[in-house]
Parts: structure tokens; C-alpha cells; sequence
């Protein structure tokens, strides 16, 4: 066998089930407060910092993490069943979601002790937002052209460039960013390049809104002049980064979030069909509930193999591939299967609000996180063909 | 279910890599490697897995017999085990022994439906019945005045019309007129001809899962040693990119097709969450072998498309098996009416109770 791909048919242990009844009792709740409307997937995040801290409050961020940063030592599984019933009911996660999923252990691996306990607690109680500086004008799949500089200087380094696409900077508290620290090596074109921990509060930066197709502002561009970060911010390796970003890969690339992001068409079309629906509309909903419970199934088995302290690279890598095409293609079926509804019938009515937000959201699912060529290129590495 | 501490799985594998190699088998042609295969099989007590000791079968769990159709699917095994072992399965379900020889199950097709007489005869068509034809006994399902029953019936009292399915396999109709069966018992209580449909269903599942693994690797494997344009057709990006699609199809299917035996195997009902697991498995994985099969051929070019060459037997066999026990646009109409019935709001209860 040239590749042995495995996906064991891990099941949520009981403790999750106990877990999912408090998370939808609080997400009732909170709906019920008016902190947001689930038929909403549109809204603008107003009331989210609060929502951040009831978050917090329930322990349900740093949930993997180590007691002694304010983590509760609980297990993947667990963290799992949190992340798919907020991204279900549409709750507004923005503010925590980056840090808690990917900068959060970020630090956790690789910065000094003051920092994990002044950052990791902030987090744990949903106080602090999180952004990613990878991409740069000239540098998006090919992370290693980056050009935004770090230069020594006293104490620390002075950062001059720009970073672009950097969803929530415009809310963030930090950033973690690669800058370019030397030039890369005839070797290694991937040397050269190191991570750092920027507070957003710094002088020199400079944070431009992006508006995007649908409307709302997520991303930015962020311009950094002179920039001063201290030597105790920087992270890892100095010219290493590279090494650093391949190995968070796998908890970034299959979470449920990797196939949920248009979900709420899904049930909106299951609503409009009603209880009857022809022989189209039930074949419609029949397979793409068969596609959601499978990419469901590869999921969970991949944060079973997480749990069990594996690294599946490809596994991960297949599962954002499909779950994205999955998620780009879902409102367009359901756009074709809802055409002979009746327009009147007020079941019709959120499915009709909705769908455009969906079908405008869909591009930038296969883009955001490494882009569908870029996934397939880990994964034919996976196969051994490069 | 992981094959390494599956004993029986692992004698099932070794006895198909001796005796059931794809390239032997093509190569041969004229069906030789058969009897020995089968006898083998018999030997290791593979095709009654499912029957209880005290039925004179192995008692094999129904996990470990998963993981043999699993491996049967890697080998696009092409007698009829997964048949007998259904068969077994479906006879134990009424605690009839069964006959230690070839098997097969009716009916394999959801739409055809089975008569018992008042007199205990039994009466009806049943198509697309893998490998009727050379099989000695039969296990079929019919309904009565009374409910549900199963029996045993010997293939020499039935009529059978021969067809072949994609891959050339027997694919025949049974028909049943009048036929006395040699054993016949009701079946329990909440055991219907759904429940037979959803076991098949899942058995054609593993197998195509297993079929699209050997694709990979054979795929893979090619692309490795075809040279063009002066280099390996596997540092083609396009190449990678197709290679990477069929490794997420197989993978879909991987998990579909294990998820749902493994919902099988800790089953105490025939209920929604059973019913979800099973028929997504048999859409999601006739769809996996539909874009799988595709791409493999596409890798390997013309000689692909050759009888020479093993991918056929891979293929074929992948494609054939989306029709037996309920076609995956069947399964999908009955998923889709069930979720439907239930509600918008209980979409997610239904997919995250798995
Ligand atoms: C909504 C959204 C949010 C984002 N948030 C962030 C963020 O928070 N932080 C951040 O750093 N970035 C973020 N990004 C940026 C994202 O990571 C990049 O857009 C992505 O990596 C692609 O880079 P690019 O846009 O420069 O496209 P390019 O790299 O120019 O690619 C254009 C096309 O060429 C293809 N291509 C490029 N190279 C190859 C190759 N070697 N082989 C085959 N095809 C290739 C790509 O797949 C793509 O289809 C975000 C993007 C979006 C859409």
C-alpha cells in the first residue's frame, strides 16, 4: 500500500453529549437575550465582546490547554462538540475563535513563561482577540516570498512592510505574525523567516478596512512603520518559522468549522422542501445530508487522531480540501433544489434572506486557510509524488 | 475496527493475496482460480462469519466480518462471499442453520418484494441477485399474511434468468413460483425487508471503500513509473491534483463505509440514527466511486482501458456494486424523506446524535 489512509469511526465519548445539552441551553439563552439572531449569518458583531466573556465564563475556551494558563485540561473531543454547536447556531465567535484555535497553542509551544501566563489566561476568559499575519500583497500561497522585514535593533526588532487579508486586525489585541529576518538560503528558500508576537496597540501601525463582496469588513490591510517588538515577543526559532507554521496544519485544516460555514442554507432548504417534498427535493436533501454526516464522520475521526496524540497531516489536509468544496458548492444545490418551492408559502422566507448572503460568502471558502491547490499539493506529498 | 487485531480479517487477507491476485486472476481468464479460492475460504470458515456457532458457522463478530468485505473490496473479490456471508447473516436472523456451500440473498433490489402463501410456498421475482446463478442455496426474505419471514431455499427449485452485472459478475433474476423452501421461519419483531436492504447496503459499502483504496494505489503506483515528457507523469501538478481528488474520494468512502459498520456492530434497533449511517454510506460511496473510478482511469490513460491491465477489475467492480441493495439515488430519496418528515430543526440533532 502506497498510502494508508486511515479513518477509524471515532464516537463522541458521554461526557461530550452532557457537553453539547449545556452549549444548547447557553446558545438558547443567549438568543433568547437578543445577543444574536441565528437566522442571521449576516450580522454584524456588535455585542460579541460580552459574548466573548460568557464564553469564557463557561470554560469553554482554552479548553485543551494546561490549568496553570487557565486551561481545563479537557480533551479535543470536547473542545469539538463546542466549536460545531456555535458554528450550527450562527453564534458570533469572531473575537475568540482565532485564539483560541490556533494562537492560543501558538504560544503555548513557543513563548517564554511571563508571556503564556500574562496572554493564555486573557484568552481563557475571552478578553483577547487574535489575528494571523501571514499573507502579504505578493506573498499569499507562497508564504515563503513574504517581505516584511524585522531588523535588530536595541532590545528588540523594528518592523517595516504590510501584511493584507488579516481577518479581525482591525479588532484584534494582537497579531502573530511572520517577518523576514534574513534573506533565504540557495538550500532552503524557506529560511529566513520568524514568528513574532505584535501587540496591535503598538505605535507605527496602521490598520486599512477591506471591504468584501458581501458587504461586511473582515479583513485588512495592516502597515507596519517602524514598528518596535522586544526580543522576549519574538517566537521560536529566529529564521525558522517555517517549521513552526507546517505543524499547526493539522489543528487548523479539519475542525467542523471546515464544513459548517453555509450549513444554515442546508436546514433553511429542509424548511422551505416542508414535510413532503417531491421526488427531487428528497433525493436533493438525501445526498447532501449523506455528504454532511460523512465529512461529519472524517472530522471527528481526525480529532480522535489528535486526541490520540497523532499527527494526520493528510487526513487533515483531505478533510479542509473536501469540506470546503462542500461548503462552496451547498447553497448553489440548494439554489437549484429550491427553485419549484412556491416563492408565497412563508416557509420560503429565511431560506430567501439567506441565500444570497451564502452564495456570496462561497468563493473565498476554498481560498481562506491555504488554498485548494495549495491542500492538494500537501496532500500528493502525503502520497509520496513529490 | 482496525485489521491489526482482527484475526479472522487477517486470514481472509492472507487467503486473497495467495489465491485471489488481481494480475493472476486476469491473466488466467478461465475462472481456474476459483475452487481453490473457495476452498480455502471454506477451510478457514470465512463465508459463514455471521452464523452462530451452534448453527454450524464461525461466529465471527459483525465487526470482524466488516473488516472482511473491506478487504474483499481491496481484492474486488469476485465470488460470492459478501453474498454468503449476507446469506448467513440473514438466516441466523431466524436461527435457521445454514448449508455449508455457496450462497446467495433475495432480494437484492428494494423494490421487489417476496410472497409466502398460506400453503408456506413461496412466490416472486427478484432481480439483480449477485451470483444466483452457480450458487447452491438461497436466503430470502418474504412477507406473509402473518409479517415477515425468512427462509432457506435451494437454488435448483428456482428459475433463474442470467445477466451479468458492469464487471461481468452473475447478476441474475430469481424467480419463485410456488417454491417449497427447505426451511422457513418468522423473522423477529422489528426485522423487515429495510433492515435486509440496509445490511446490504452497508456489506456493498466496505467493498467499494475497499475497491477505491486499491485504485489509489494503483493509481499512485503508475503514476510513479509512466514516464513522459522526460519525467515521472506523477511531478505533473495536474497529475498530483487529480491523485489528491481520488485520495479525498477514497477517503470519504473509507469513513462513510466504516462509520457505518460500526454503527451495525453496536446496534440494538433498526432506528433514525441506523438508517442515517447506513444509507449514506451507500449514497456517499457510489458517489466516491463514480468520481473515483474516473480519475483512475484518467491517471492511467489508454492502458487503462485495456483487459490487459488490473484497473478494470477495480473499477468495474466499484461501479457495479452502487446498483445491489439499493441504488444510491434510492437511498437518497428515502434519507431525504425521513429528514424531511422530521423537521428543519432536528437536522443537526439527527447528524451530531452519530
Ligand atoms: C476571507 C479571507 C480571510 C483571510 N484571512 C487571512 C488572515 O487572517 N491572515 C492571513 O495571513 N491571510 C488571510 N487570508 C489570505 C489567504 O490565506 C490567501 O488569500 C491565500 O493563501 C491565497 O493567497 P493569494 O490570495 O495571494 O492568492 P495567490 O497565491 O495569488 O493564488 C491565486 C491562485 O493561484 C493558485 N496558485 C498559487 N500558487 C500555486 C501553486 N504553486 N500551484 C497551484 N496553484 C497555485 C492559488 O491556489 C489560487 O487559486 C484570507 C483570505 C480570505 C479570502
Amino acid at each position: 500500500m502506497t498510502a494508508a489512509l486511515r479513518f477509524d469511526p471515532i464516537r463522541l465519548p458521554p461526557e461530550c453529549e452532557v457537553l453539547r445539552q449545556e452549549v444548547r441551553a447557553f446558545l438558547a439563552e443567549e438568543i433568547a437575550a437578543g445577543t444574536f439572531d441565528p437566522h442571521k449569518p449576516q450580522r454584524e458583531d456588535s455585542d460579541a465582546p460580552e459574548f466573548s466573556r460568557r464564553v469564557g465564563e463557561r470554560g469553554w475556551l482554552g479548553m485543551t490547554w494546561p490549568k496553570q494558563y487557565g486551561g481545563h485540561e479537557r480533551s479535543f473531543l470536547e473542545r469539538y462538540v463546542v466549536t460545531e454547536e456555535m458554528r450550527v447556531a450562527n453564534a458570533p465567535t469572531r473575537r475568540f475563535f482565532v485564539a483560541d484555535r490556533q494562537s492560543g497553542p501558538v504560544l503555548l509551544k513557543y513563548a517564554p513563561e511571563h508571556i503564556k501566563m500574562d496572554i493564555l489566561p486573557r484568552i481563557c476568559r475571552g478578553e483577547v482577540c487574535f489575528s494571523i499575519g501571514m499573507s502579504e500583497p505578493n506573498s499569499g500561497s507562497d508564504l515563503f516570498a513574504a517581505k516584511t522585514k524585522a531588523t535588530r535593533t536595541d532590545g528588540g526588532f523594528l518592523i517595516n512592510g504590510s501584511k493584507i487579508w488579516t481577518t479581525s486586525a482591525h479588532i484584534a489585541d494582537y497579531m502573530i505574525a511572520i517577518f523576514r529576518t534574513s534573506p533565504p538560503t540557495k538550500e532552503n528558500r524557506r529560511h529566513g523567516l520568524t514568528q513574532f508576537l505584535v501587540d496591535m496597540k503598538s505605535p507605527g501601525i496602521k490598520v486599512n478596512p477591506i471591504a468584501q463582496i458581501t458587504g461586511q469588513y473582515e479583513f485588512n490591510e495592516v502597515v507596519f512603520e517602524d514598528v518596535f517588538v522586544p526580543d522576549d515577543h519574538m517566537l521560536g526559532e529566529i529564521d525558522g518559522a517555517w517549521k513552526q507554521a507546517t505543524s499547526e496544519l493539522a489543528y487548523e485544516r479539519s475542525g467542523p468549522e471546515r464544513f459548517l460555514e453555509t450549513y444554515y442554507v442546508l436546514t433553511e432548504l429542509v424548511r422551505a422542501l416542508g414535510p413532503n417534498p417531491d421526488i427531487r427535493g428528497a433525493e436533493g436533501i438525501g445526498r447532501l445530508v449523506a455528504q454532511l454526516h460523512t465529512m461529519r464522520r472524517m472530522s471527528v475521526s481526525v480529532a480522535g487522531m489528535l486526541q490520540a496524540g497523532k499527527e494526520p497531516v493528510v487526513e487533515a489536509s483531505i478533510v479542509k480540501d473536501i469540506g470546503t468544496i462542500w461548503e462552496q458548492q451547498l447553497p448553489h444545490r440548494v439554489r437549484e433544489l429550491a427553485a419549484f418551492v412556491d416563492p408565497d408559502a412563508s416557509n420560503h422566507a429565511t431560506l430567501d434572506d439567506q441565500l444570497p448572503f451564502a452564495i456570496k460568502t462561497a468563493p473565498k471558502l476554498t481560498i481562506q486557510g491555504g488554498t485548494t491547490e495549495v491542500l492538494r499539493g500537501i496532500i500528493a506529498r502525503g502520497l509520496g509524488l513529490r | 475496527m482496525t485489521e491489526s487485531d482482527n484475526i479472522v480479517a487477517e486470514t481472509a487477507e492472507r487467503i486473497f493475496a495467495d489465491l485471489a491476485d488481481a494480475q493472476t486472476i486476469n491473466s488466467g481468464k478461465d475462472g481456474a482460480w476459483k475452487a481453490p479460492l473457495w476452498y480455502a475460504l471454506e477451510q478457514a470458515g470465512l463465508p459463514l462469519s455471521w452464523v452462530p456457532e451452534d448453527c454450524d458457522g464461525s461466529g465471527a463478530s459483525l465487526a470482524e466480518g466488516f473488516a472482511v468485505l473491506s478487504a474483499a473490496g481491496r481484492f474486488a473479490l469476485a465470488v460470492p462471499l459478501a453474498e454468503t456471508m449476507l446469506a448467513g447473516w440473514l438466516l441466523a436472523q431466524a436461527r435457521i442453520a445454514a448449508p455449508s456451500d455457496t450462497m446467495t440473498v433475495a432480494p437484492a433490489h428494494p423494490k421487489d418484494r417476496i410472497t409466502l402463501n398460506a400453503d408456506g410456498s413461496l412466490v416472486g421475482r427478484a432481480r439483480g441477485v449477485p451470483f444466483a446463478k452457480g450458487a447452491r442455496h438461497i436466503a430470502v426474505l418474504a412477507h406473509g399474511a402473518d409479517g415477515v419471514a425468512i427462509a432457506l431455499v435451494a437454488i435448483a427449485a428456482c428459475r433463474i434468468e442470467p445477466g451479468l452485472n458492469l464487471a461481468d459478475d452473475p447478476s441474475d433474476t430469481v424467480i419463485l413460483n410456488n417454491v417449497t423452501p427447505l426451511a422457513l421461519k418468522p423473522a423477529p419483531a422489528g426485522f423487515d425487508q429495510n433492515a435486509l436492504m440496509l445490511m446490504g447496503a452497508v456489506a456493498r459499502s466496505l467493498q467499494i471503500a475497499g475497491a477505491l483504496e486499491s485504485m489509489l494505489d494503483v493509481s499512485v503506483g503508475y503514476s510513479n513509473e509512466r514516464v513522459a515528457f522526460e519525467k515521472k507523469i506523477s511531478k505533473f501538478q495536474a497529475v498530483q491534483h487529480n491523485l489528491a481528488k481520488l485520495a479525498g474520494e477514497t477517503s470519504a468512502a473509507l469513513a462513510a463505509a466504516s462509520s457505518a459498520a460500526d454503527a451495525f456492530a453496536h446496534a440494538e434497533s433498526f432506528d433514525d440514527a441506523l438508517f442515517l449511517e447506513a444509507a449514506a454510506a451507500k449514497i456517499r460511496c457510489a458517489e466516491a466511486a463514480e468520481k473515483g473510478a474516473a480519475i483512475a482511469h484518467q491517471v492511467h490513460g489508454a492502458i487503462g482501458f485495456t483487459q490487459e491491465h488490473i484497473l478494470h477489475r477495480f473499477t468495474l467492480r466499484a461501479l457495479a456494486w452502487r446498483d445491489d441493495f439499493g441504488s444510491e439515488s434510492h437511498w437518497a430519496v428515502e434519507l431525504g424523506k425521513l429528514v424531511a418528515t422530521r423537521g428543519a430543526d432536528e437536522l443537526w440533532p439527527l447528524v451530531a446524535s452519530r
